[in-house]
């Protein structure tokens, strides 16, 4: 343990964790929206009234998200590769690459929380707003788009953004599939300099920095759905009065 | 402000208590607890019920017999075995732990109860079965580029080798084929015989003696050694049990042990039941 900082050391490390930054990013980037596509599929076959798509949704979600991320990435990587029929498939020049098997199985986790995510701001839309729509003349992909989506989407970004944040942060599990991603190349780092400390606290500052991002961003988005919910300009007070 | 003032109040305590941690006391040793990985046959394994076996299991329960104190053994990932041993969290690392100088900078080691050559292994039937210098044995003393490696730098030329992560072969590896291959760092040694098996990497590199049992499993039948057997310094002087800085009794401790392990030919009869082959350095 060196116990004072030492900046140049720090400046070198940072500038290397900064190197594979892309990667944590593609990373993250890649499995989010692989899960977004398959969450929204999920949802809709949770609500769509058939029978078999809600149970197979159901079981879905059971099994991704009642088991840990670490054990779905090992079987997915270790397990299905030893599998001839695997090996001889049309899916191993996908399944062969360390980077692919690591989108997949975080796109696979986070599908299952955000389908519940999703599922739940489905549930809250009231039926006031949709019997309002309908009075209008509104139905079907119409009322969905213009009525349902909107007011969903609204509901479901503040525990969307915490799924997000907990993505990017399942992005370091990467480094186990011999993915060269951030918390992964800090360890090679410690295993090289032994000054844990420093080197992770680094690791840390640039999670920190990118999930303020994530957070903003996905505030933003909010701010800008919410804008009828909002208090009334200054200038339409003073005419109102 | 705030929030780069919390930060560096939390460092300065986060290194306050780890500087507490590593401060040696002189202890009058009654146990030590003793970190190994129990992924690395025939060194360490863990053992269906749960309890770790293998080389260096039964020679520690030989040595801490002759030292009179209670080894209590756990299990890590090796790669931060070390920091984890500074920080006080372990007494004694046992994990066919190469003495190099780069480690010996933060650790003090034992003398060596081990001293094993390094080789790499492709698949049996593939091109690779054959490479420059297989079946010969070579002794080299850096892991810097050196000319006896051009006939391997050649013959894996576009390839992907696997190794373990921070280990002595990492850095051997990466200073002889970073250029001419990709290199695939894996968290345990068992894990790049799944990926060789699987045919996502072409070569595998680690010590002689855990492919020697790792080829006795039915999964890597397939496998074969390639290319020499690499010994010599450019591994240190051999494997030994790595202790704290401070913990210099604990050292001396273990050194007598190990002399009388080796005068008595204990080390040796347990190094032919695992080994094989007679490893004592």
């Amino acid at each position: 343990m060196t116990g004072m900082l030492d900046l140049p050391f720090l400046l070198d490390v940072m500038g290397r964790l900064l190197a594979v930054l892309p990667m944590t990013l593609a990373l993250f980037i890649l499995s989010i929206s692989l899960g977004a596509v398959l969450a929204l599929t999920l949802t809709w076959m949770r609500v769509s009234g058939i029978g078999i798509l809600d149970r197979v949704a159901r079981a879905y979600v059971f099994v991704f998200r009642g088991s840990p991320l670490l054990v779905q990435m090992f079987l997915i990587y270790y397990g299905l590769g030893q599998f001839p029929a695997v090996r001889h498939s049309v899916a191993w020049p996908v399944l062969r690459e360390p980077f692919a098997c690591a989108v997949i199985s975080l796109g696979l986790c986070t599908a299952a929380y955000s389908a519940e995510i999703f599922r739940g701001a489905l549930l809250a839309v009231g039926d006031r707003e949709v019997e309002a729509a309908r009075a209008c003349g509104m139905s079907g992909f119409l009322l969905f788009r213009r009525i349902i989506f909107p007011i969903a989407l609204r509901a479901a970004l503040p525990a969307y953004s915490t799924e997000m944040i907990l993505m990017v942060k399942s992005t370091s599990l990467a480094s186990i599939l011999t993915v060269s991603e951030m918390t992964g190349v800090a360890q090679k780092l410690i295993a090289q300099t032994y000054r844990t400390m420093e080197i992770f606290l680094c690791a840390a500052l640039i999670y920190l920095a990118i999930n303020f991002v994530v957070a903003r961003l996905v505030g933003l988005l909010e701010y800008r759905l919410s804008r009828h919910s909002r208090r009334a300009p200054v200038l339409a007070q003073v005419l109102h009065e | 402000m705030m929030i780069a003032r919390a930060l560096a109040s939390a460092l300065l305590s986060a290194t306050l208590i780890a500087g507490a941690a590593v401060s040696a006391e002189a202890k009058d040793w009654k146990s030590v607890t003793v970190v190994t990985e129990g992924a690395y046959e025939p060194w360490n394994l863990t053992n269906s019920d749960g309890t770790v076996g293998g080389f260096e299991p039964e020679l520690l329960k030989d040595l801490c017999g002759r030292m009179k104190i209670e080894c209590k053994v756990v299990t890590s990932d090796f790669d931060s075995a070390i920091p984890s041993l500074v920080a006080g969290k372990y007494d004694v690392i046992m994990d066919a732990l190469s003495i190099t100088d780069d480690r010996k900078k933060v650790i003090a080691f034992t003398d060596p109860y081990a001293a094993t050559p390094a080789v790499f292994v492709a698949d049996k039937t593939g091109p690779l079965a054959k490479a420059p210098g297989t079946d010969t044995t070579i002794k080299l003393d850096t892991d810097a580029r050196t000319p006896t490696m051009d006939d391997l730098r050649k013959a894996f030329k576009g390839k992907t080798i696997g190794i373990q992560s921070a280990t002595v072969y990492s850095t051997f590896v990466t200073n002889n084929f970073k250029d001419v291959a990709t290199i695939r760092e894996y968290k345990t040694s068992p894990e790049h015989d799944l990926d060789l098996a699987a045919g996502r990497i072409d070569l595998a590199f680690d010590d002689a003696t855990y492919f020697t049992a790792a080829f006795a499993k039915a999964e890597n039948k397939d496998l074969g050694y390639t290319g020499p057997q690499i010994g010599g310094l450019v591994w240190g002087p051999g494997e030994a049990f790595g202790i704290r800085q401070g913990d210099a009794d604990l050292v001396a401790m273990f050194n007598k042990a190990i002399a009388e392990a080796k005068q008595d030919g204990t080390i040796q009869k347990l190094s032919m039941k695992w080994f094989k082959l007679n490893v004592v350095p």
